[in-house]
């Protein structure tokens, strides 16, 4: 099916030998570790098959849009408001991020020690493999960590197109200020890129689009608080990854169906996993596609993820946004008021988050959490300490794995998240 | 590679083998001839011994947690330390893993990382411990990586160091590292120090040193994962 796109990908500039490559790693992975799992809702046949679609007809469907006008918008991170985006007629895609690739050239742009997700954006650029970032009519950069912070000033050398949009670090007055300066800035810029004036009507229908995505999220979430579990964290996983890259609307009426037919396994008390299979929360970095090691080694090792609290993940997706306003200033401030929520390591100090986990853990019915890091991912290295910590002496079980995209530690690994399931049993 | 047979919640065989490039065809040998109603595999190599044996696996942290409690009912911790890698186990009173934590990156404070020493130093594996126990001064060892310590050893014997005070800063260097694993799982109670490295007499005193309480040390320290696994499977059998 995808030798029909193999002009699009020549014309959008892709290495196409070394996008054959990465797409086969990638099919084979996702047979291995998707196709592999017994018992899947039906409903996640549409999941599969935007993941094998997902280079291809996504693509299309993108340059189709762009044919008539409709710009793309790339971005890295759950800070860049979608709903500016679609109130500007554009359509937001998240940019790949999850594998390591064309390594030795990202090694001669960046220091070794940066961490896989920072590197591997620079690989797939470098590479020529993602359709999603040649596609772009604008790549947002975000000031997140120092990481992401530095690189930009590299990748703005690699790509035309690299806006960056800086981000607080600090929940105070002044904080929020810069947030909705920069919101304006970035809605300013759309109007510009699009030529469409952000009205609050337009703005209105892209919160109402995005609550509605995210609200099918929330509905799917609150399924997997019970035992057994209808759904594999893998599952989820993947439903939380495609929801940066599908169209919105269709995605939510998937998530929606998925949902329903997962209400009926409930009713039926039909999961996955065996009733009482030990319950892992999962929380730290983002997992971006095609990044699944950690939760398969999971879920192979007789347990079963109930959560993520993660970008990719809860703490992308937690928050609605209550639009009572009727400007657009007012509308505007919604944003703020829900981005500025937002609980990633990069605010100091971040105590929300050990909050938010120690709710999650609760309402999931988890029986152990385990804190993810990317190596030399600073900002929630550090906080793996407190939260290690705190959820202890809580007495709720902590296992922290710090990993790479590579498969190198995949025994070690295993007989960690072995352990830690035969502890918690 | 270890085996243990029980009979009736006593010990009735113990054996070991080297692992050699084929686990596999040891682990057969090592079987020959003797009986048992159930079998559970613990370490690196259990998969293989599931897939190809029928055995039950149990992860080394749990295999340990087990065989320890079993030697010793009052132990609160335990540090192994093994060829492959080295782990600290925190109990609590009921003998239940609390938390656990593994150096399973590198070669860095485990046994193969004094192996490659005494090789450096000319010694055999079981003699270091002794040298370095009648060594007058301790040398300062700055790598914890194996490839750079072997060349900083060799710099230092070249350098007219004492070879004993070499091994005894080398023992220091990997004592110190388990005693910071040890340290960020244990709270209180006796220890047990398990895994081939707790023969070595010279780490025995340096972990009491560090710790400032002495370790119990089984009789074979190398056994007591084999036995935890053992243990395990007889639960059911």
């Amino acid at each position: 099916m995808n030798e029909d796109y193999r002009e699009m990908w020549k014309a959008l500039g892709l290495d196409l030998a070394a996008h054959d490559a990465l797409l086969d790693v990638l099919g084979k992975g996702y047979k291995d570790i998707y196709m592999e799992q017994e018992n899947r809702p039906a409903g996640m046949k549409y999941f599969d098959f935007v993941i094998s679609q997902v280079h291809g007809l996504r693509i299309k469907e993108l340059l189709d849009g762009k044919a008539k006008g409709r710009k793309v918008i790339g971005a890295f991170c759950v800070f860049v408001p979608e709903e500016i985006v679609l109130a500007a007629d554009a359509v937001m895609v998240g940019l790949c991020t999850g594998a390591d690739f064309a390594t030795d050239e990202v090694e001669r742009v960046l220091p070794r020690n940066t961490c896989s997700l920072i590197k591997s954006a620079f690989g797939f650029k470098l590479g020529k493999v993602c359709p999603y970032i040649e596609s772009a009519d604008m790549i947002v950069g975000e000031n997140t960590c120092d990481g992401k912070k530095k690189s930009h000033e590299i990748l703005k050398d690699l790509v035309s197109n690299l806006y960056v949009m800086d981000l607080p670090q600090v929940k105070s007055s002044q904080g929020r200020a810069l947030l909705k300066a920069e919101y304006m800035r970035f809605k300013k810029t759309l109007e510009e890129l699009t030529g469409i004036e952000i009205d609050a009507q337009r703005l209105k229908r892209g919160i109402e689009l995005v609550n509605n995505k995210r609200k099918a999220i929330h509905r799917l979430s609150s399924l997997r608080k019970t035992d057994p579990v209808p759904i594999s964290g893998l599952d989820a996983l993947l439903i939380n990854q495609v929801y940066f890259y599908d169209d919105p609307i269709r995605f939510t009426s998937s998530v929606n169906e998925i949902a329903d037919e997962l209400e009926k396994r409930i009713e039926n008390k039909e999961g996955v996993a065996e009733q009482g299979s030990p319950r892992i929360l999962i929380s730290g970095c983002p997992m971006a596609v095609p990044n699944w090691k950690l939760p398969w080694i999971i879920e192979t090792s007789g347990g079963v993820i109930v959560g993520e609290e993660s970008c990719v993940g809860e703490r992308g997706t937690r928050h609605l946004i209550e639009s009572r306003g009727k400007t657009v200033d007012e509308l505007i401030d919604s944003l703020v008021e829900r981005y500025f929520k937002i609980d990633c390591a990069i605010f100091t100090p971040n105590y929300e988050r050990i909050t938010h986990i120690t709710e999650m853990y609760k309402q999931y019915n988890a029986d152990g959490v385990i804190h993810y890091c990317l190596n030399f991912c600073q900002p929630y290295l550090v906080e793996s300490m407190q939260v290690e910590k705190a959820l202890e002496d809580k007495g709720i079980p902590v296992l922290r794995v710090d990993t790479d995209y590579s498969m190198e530690d995949i025994g070690q690994l295993r007989t960690r998240v072995e352990a830690f399931i035969e502890q918690i049993k | 590679m270890e085996l243990v047979v029980l009979e009736n919640g006593k010990i009735d065989i113990t054996m070991q083998a080297d692992s050699g490039f084929d686990p596999l065809a040891r682990a057969m040998k090592l079987l020959e001839g003797v009986e048992y109603d159930h079998m559970v595999a613990t370490g690196y190599g259990r998969q293989l011994a599931r897939v190809h044996m029928g055995a039950e696996t149990v992860t080394e942290i749990k295999a340990y947690a087990f065989g320890a409690r079993f030697l010793f009912p009052e132990a609160r911790a335990i540090l192994d330390v093994g060829g492959q890698d080295s782990k600290a186990i925190a109990l609590n009173e009921a003998g239940k893993i609390v938390k656990f934590e593994m150096n399973d990156k590198c070669a860095a404070g485990t046994g193969r990382f004094l192996e490659v020493m005494a090789q450096s130093l000319g010694y055999d594996l079981n003699e270091m411990g002794e040298q370095a126990l009648n060594a007058k001064n301790s040398v300062n060892i700055n790598s914890m990586c194996t490839v750079f310590a072997e060349s900083e050893v060799i710099s230092l014997v070249t350098r007219g160091h004492d070879r004993r005070d070499v091994a005894l800063g080398l023992h220091k260097a990997i004592a110190r590292r388990c005693a910071g694993m040890l340290r960020r799982v244990m709270r209180t109670g006796p220890l047990v120090f398990a895994g081939g490295v707790a023969q070595n007499q010279c780490m025995v005193a340096l972990m009491s040193e560090f710790l400032g309480q002495k370790p119990l040390v089984p009789k074979d320290p190398q056994m007591v994962g084999a036995i935890g696994a053992a243990l395990i499977g007889s639960k059911n059998y």
